[in-house]
């Protein structure tokens, strides 16, 4: 569908079909600190429904006080809204909690392809001792610099054998 | 001081001593010890700073006076703020800093624990969110805690001395508040009247591991920070993070 036949019907009744479209969208929209994950990608999109004519939107802060939260609920408005879509309501939602568990396999690829380690592991079902592979060199002779990192999500970490420093998304 | 619902008053308990503790952070921008220490402050102080929004919002609709969350931060005093005692005390040197935020993340995080249960269903969406990143907030206070305890000669004299200067603040924690007991039968904040006794026993297991003294259990006096009773600490920490707001009323970015 193109965005100008939304344009055109902007009235009608949203379909299933607007939902899909909607959801392509978003996940052109990037984390502005990570700009190669989508918002589909980190799980952060929780909900897309149409309601009266309008599209509601559910997204889920990742951090309590990740200062993107703001930017990234202005960026999915307005990539919608530039496709067509009218007057979309963004809803914040915290429950249930944000978790590393939603990020996507294509999302993890990504993380690690930028540089990024992915967070290893489940954080519902949490193990000690977790090695944390080089993105660089996939070694796994790794240690932790500091568990805080540039940005609440990340760790940093040091490989022991090319000798990289990197990030770590860590698992929460 | 006027007086909200129980809830009320535990929405800004918790809103108060995170963004008041975060603030006390943030003012080591630019002065801590090491560069990865400095990025774990601010860090911490982030994390708080979201979950004081979270709280301070919701506290803001309940009293639905017009005020919002940022009101209620920049433009209130100090007879209205009610956070813990402990965190308007000064940073001190780096063990002081840790030992602040040890004792305050010992309670925060057995708190929010018990906030995932509330009846209020927000309050346990905000408390479920928090607490992830209070555990590792306590993971590196203790850390830190053992360190400097069970570390060299020095670093135990200091933390000792930070422990022994700061202690008597910590009476808010060790002892029962009595809007603990109607919290706990409307299911509002379920369990707390056990808080105090997790409490100590969180720190008199890691000053045990960090081979430090504990002083005697604090007993109560005249302040209170939850009734607004505050020392004079509070009120320079409020000269600085609210001056703008009071010099430029509503300015933004
Ligand atoms: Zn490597």
């Amino acid at each position: 569908m193109q965005a100008g036949e939304l344009i055109a019907r902007e009235q009608a009744e949203l379909t299933e079909d607007h939902v899909t479209l909607a959801w392509s969208i978003l996940d052109q929209v990037m984390d502005p600190e990570v700009p190669v994950v989508s918002l589909t990608d980190l799980g952060i999109v929780r909900e897309v429904t149409p309601v009266g004519g309008h599209l509601k939107v559910v997204l889920t802060p990742t951090y309590s006080g990740c200062p993107a939260t703001e930017h990234i609920e202005q960026s999915a408005k307005q990539a919608l809204e530039e496709s067509g879509f009218n007057s979309v309501v963004i809803e914040q939602r915290l429950a249930p909690a944000w978790t590393t568990d939603w990020i996507g396999e294509r999302g993890r690829l990504r993380l690690k392809e930028y540089g990024i380690a992915p967070p290893i592991g489940s954080a519902s079902k949490p193990q000690l001792d977790q090695t944390i592979p080089c993105p660089m060199c996939d070694s796994t002779n790794t240690n932790e610099i500091t568990e805080f990192g540039s940005t609440a999500c990340k760790a940093l970490y040091q490989c022991n054998d090319c000798l990289e420093p990197f990030d770590y998304f860590k698992c929460i | 001081m006027k007086r909200f619902d129980d809830t009320t008053e535990l929405l800004l308990q918790l809103g108060d001593s995170a963004m008041i503790q975060a603030q006390r952070l943030c003012e080591l921008v630019g002065g801590a010890p090491a560069l990865e220490e400095e990025v774990a402050l601010m860090n911490v102080g982030l994390d708080l700073v979201g979950q004081a929004r979270n709280w301070l919002e919701y506290a803001a609709e309940r009293i639905d006076d017009g005020r919002t969350a940022d009101d209620l931060v920049f433009l209130r005093d100090q007879g209205e703020y009610r956070n813990l005692l402990l965190v308007e005390q000064p940073n001190g040197d780096f063990a002081m800093t840790m030992a602040k935020q040890f004792l305050f993340d010992a309670w925060h995080k057995p708190l929010l624990e018990k906030l995932c249960n509330s009846s209020d269903e927000r309050i346990a969406g905000i408390a479920a969110k928090s607490i992830k990143e209070s555990s590792y907030h306590i993971r590196r206070s203790s850390e830190w805690i053992k360190r400097l305890g069970d570390g060299t000669h020095e670093s135990h004299e200091r933390m000792q001395r930070a422990l022994d200067q700061i202690w008597h603040f910590t009476f808010e924690l060790a002892n029962p508040y009595e809007l603990f007991n109607t919290l706990d039968t409307d299911n509002i904040a379920p369990g707390i009247k056990a808080l105090c006794k997790e409490w100590q026993a969180i720190v008199a297991t890691i000053l045990a591991e960090a081979t430090l003294t504990q002083p005697e259990t604090a007993e109560n006096n005249y302040l209170s920070g939850r009734e607004g009773v505050h020392t004079e600490n509070l009120g320079f920490v409020l000269a600085e993070m609210q001056f703008l707001q009071r010099a430029y009323p509503n300015a933004s970015w």
